[in-house]
């Protein structure tokens, strides 16, 4: 496979992923919001900003400015439209390598989102246009499960899909238990939602909000598609998949890498890793997602050719 | 007068529809449909009419869907619109198609042995059957290709012709486009969707299928390609290209890589692709970037989407290019007037389907009368493609006639004359009401081991009342071709 395809089919998928991701959260809150608590809405809008990862701005938040800015501001690059059409570019970029069924999925998913963009006006629009694009991403998915072939290329998908939420989640679960002293229930509920885990959650620990089972299960249970372990487990899948189907012999420093990370999540047990500080634990996940990322640049995408001649 | 061409009323929703001096596809009189169009006739005078303003719909939003769209210049929203079409097909009798298939199997034999003349002994030239000059003054000509040994001597292997209808029903050739034709994406995405809305009419009427063109396609390339070895790729200006829907999806139908300049690298003379396993040799590329921007070292240095190095690759024989470097020396406007007298000389034969009258302007005599007849004449660049650096005398103003002149003094050798011609029509349509609109003809020609020409083509409409202006970028739309089994 081109390596600039490649490139773009991983792109595509975490960009698609980070949109889904922004959509949940922000559905999740919304509706959380909507119920009075003694924090305040500045400091929750603080708190859904930091679990995105985006930086801050200035005081006074306008919540419904905020929601607006999050769904459907093309300036802002972290907002859902802008996330879908730089997956929907990078789509574009490699039409002839996905189904055909994905791409007008996709496609139709931006005309929807971006025609919406220009409509919102009523307060209840953003939370339809969050509703369209989860309805949208669960369409996607099944849709390029379904009709892709799983070489390669598909692959490469899964690994920018689970090497965004492996990226995240540490965001979102920092977000939370960094202020854990002052959250109450709905916060928690708020949290769960996120990652679309209150069922799961309530199916293993029962409706007993408690923070360390809620940090145990999203981060370490092997099972549920939201957490870290899980995502983390399926991206070294993916890993070890594109290994195996490439000629390339330097992937010995990725699958360190990524065994490693695996492991780690495997066998922790939570008491540990709270004692050891949470923060610090989700902080090393993030840096060794982000030199697992680098690494795979450096082998399939970005190469010196004389290294490759040699080869 | 024969009864069969009597008038008689149109019905709805033909009312509006006016007969002129234009071949009619559909009509040979009021109310009398030629015979190979009755089936659709009669269908579209039983349909109720909003059930036309449905399938219109259905069929824009399947193009919608697809992404067949092209991208509107300048504007911030809504940039994309999908490429115009219609609904109604437009039907060629099998014995039609015979002559067309014919006439231009010939010629693409004839131009082929052409180029591989010009390009080594110029036999042609010494014989003075076409002035040395015009070929050397050609912007196409590529002197890099002398004595170049290209595969098969195939240097034509895809060409897009351009057929018109005159009044009298005969088919000429308008125009020959042997550099990157494109469009035929358009054909086979328009012909599913086709299916799709009028699957009882394709039953009745026995249309001739056209989906092979991709393994058609495939098989010629890979004629080309060295004895054992076949890594195929598709080269891309990139997806700002306004045809890069077609090269993905010709890529896609292909089972072969889609590639851009910088995915390439030429080492040792030889061509590789980056790949996530290493580094992978490319033996033929199809090619869907022009002459001027394949390599940046043999060609125009400012291009970024070439591959430094290919040239020399290509000549040493390492990697084949489809179509070869050079072609658009034979497709030029002027060497065009000279394409009867290439088809006799090569072949001995005469053409089967004819050109249309052309003058050249660097002729003293042939300029003289056309400058003074500037309001008869359509006058055309001889470079250009797409509509553009065109004046056509009947619709133009005294200043624009006057500047033309000026431009025609100027530089003889750029330019050529043509009388106003009056393309065929077909119904069309249009905002609820059949009305007649002028068409053309764009029919694929192969050329590997042997010629292969799916039965269609692109037909274009010139979207306009009145208009004959037919590309794409001129607001010109599209409709599907079907050629009948008998």
């Amino acid at each position: 496979m081109l390596s600039r395809v490649a490139d773009s089919l991983y792109w595509m998928s975490r960009y698609f992923e980070r949109a889904d991701h922004c959509a949940r959260v922000l559905e999740a809150n919304y509706n959380l919001m909507l119920n009075p608590s003694k924090v305040s809405t500045e400091e929750r809008w603080h708190r859904i900003m930091q679990s995105l990862g985006i930086p801050a701005t200035a005081n006074g938040i306008d919540p419904q400015l905020a929601m607006l800015k999050l769904t459907s501001d093309p300036d802002d690059e972290s907002s859902i439209v802008s996330c879908i059409a730089e997956s929907r570019e990078n789509a574009g970029q490699v039409r002839e390598q996905i189904s055909s069924e994905m791409w007008e999925r996709l496609n139709s998913l931006y005309h929807q989102v971006t025609q919406a963009n220009s409509r919102l006006a009523a307060d209840a629009d953003p939370l339809r246009l969050v509703a369209a694009v989860r309805e949208g991403s669960y369409q996607f998915r099944g849709v390029t499960a379904a009709t892709m072939s799983h070489g390669e290329g598909w692959q490469f998908i899964q690994l920018g899909k689970y090497m965004e939420r492996s990226c995240a989640l540490p965001v979102l679960l920092d977000a939370y238990f960094s202020t854990a002293d002052k959250a109450d229930d709905l916060d928690w509920v708020g949290l769960l939602a996120s990652c679309a885990a209150f069922e799961s959650y309530c199916k293993v620990y029962t409706a007993d909000l408690k923070p360390d089972s809620m940090a145990e299960f999203l981060l370490l249970n092997p099972e549920f598609p939201y957490s870290v372990r899980y995502a983390v487990e399926r991206m070294s899948e993916a890993i070890a998949a594109i290994s195996r189907t490439s000629f390339t012999h330097a992937t010995s420093r990725i699958e360190r890498i990524a065994g490693r990370l695996r492991a780690s999540l495997a066998y922790a047990q939570i008491a540990e890793i709270i004692s050891g500080g949470l923060h610090r634990y989700l902080d090393s996940v993030i840096e060794q997602c982000k030199s697992l990322h680098a690494s795979i640049h450096e082998v399939y995408i970005d190469y010196p050719i004389q290294s490759a001649l040699e080869a | 007068m024969p009864a069969q061409s009597v008038d008689r009323p149109m019905p709805a929703p033909f009312s509006d529809y006016e007969i002129d001096a234009a071949y009619d596809e559909m009509f040979r009189a009021r109310g009398r449909p030629r015979p190979h169009y009755k089936n659709l006739y009669a269908q579209l005078l039983n349909l109720p009419s909003d059930e036309l303003y449905r399938c219109k719909k259905e069929a824009d939003l399947s193009f919608f869907n697809q992404g067949i769209t092209f991208t509107v210049y300048g504007r911030a929203e809504g940039t994309e619109q999908i490429f115009p079409h219609d609904l109604l097909p437009r039907i060629v009798t099998s014995a039609e198609w015979t002559t067309i298939e014919r006439g231009l199997t010939q010629r693409i034999t004839a131009l082929n042995l052409f180029l591989a003349d010009v390009y080594h002994e110029g036999r042609i030239l010494k014989d003075r059957v076409i002035p040395g000059e015009i070929i050397y003054t050609c912007k196409h000509f590529r002197r890099q290709m002398h004595g170049v040994k290209v595969p098969r001597d195939v240097y034509v292997s895809v060409a897009g012709t351009d057929l018109i209808r005159l009044p009298d029903g005969r088919f000429v050739v308008l125009e020959d486009n042997l550099r990157v034709p494109s469009g035929v994406s358009y054909m086979l995405t328009s012909r599913k969707v086709m299916k799709q809305i009028f699957p009882a009419l394709f039953r009745k009427c026995g249309v001739r299928p056209i989906e092979q063109y991709s393994q058609a396609l495939f098989s010629t390339l890979r004629s080309l390609a060295p004895e054992g070895r076949c890594t195929i790729v598709l080269l891309t200006p990139g997806i700002y290209n306004s045809a890069y829907f077609e090269h993905a999806f010709l890529a896609r139908q292909m089972g072969i890589e889609l590639v851009e300049g910088r995915d390439l690298v030429v080492h040792d003379n030889k061509v590789y692709m980056r790949t996530t396993s290493g580094l992978q040799r490319v033996d033929v590329i199809y090619r869907r970037v022009d002459d001027d921007f394949v390599d940046p070292l043999a060609f125009r240095a400012d291009s970024s989407l070439g591959v430094a190095g290919l040239f020399n690759a290509y000549r040493a024989g390492n990697v084949v290019l489809a179509n070869a470097l050079g072609t658009g020396v034979a497709d030029d406007k002027a060497i065009y007037s000279y394409v009867p007298k290439i088809i006799r000389y090569y072949l001995g034969e005469d053409p089967i389907v004819d050109n249309v009258e052309t003058f050249l302007m660097s002729d003293r005599a042939q300029r003289e009368h056309v400058c003074e007849n500037l309001d008869k004449y359509v006058v055309k660049a001889v470079g250009e493609s797409g509509g553009y650096g065109m004046l056509i005398g009947p619709h133009s103003s005294r200043e624009q006639q006057a500047e033309f002149r000026d431009k025609i003094l100027a530089d003889p050798r750029n330019y050529i004359a043509q009388p106003t011609l009056t393309l065929s029509a077909a119904p069309c349509f249009m905002n609820g009401r059949i009305e007649p609109r002028h068409v053309d003809l764009r029919p694929y020609v192969l050329f590997g081991e042997k010629v292969t020409i799916v039965p269609g083509g692109l037909t274009r409409v010139a979207l306009r009342k009145g208009s004959l202006v037919v590309n794409s970028s001129q607001g010109g739309g599209s409709k599907d071709t079907w050629v009948l089994q008998n």
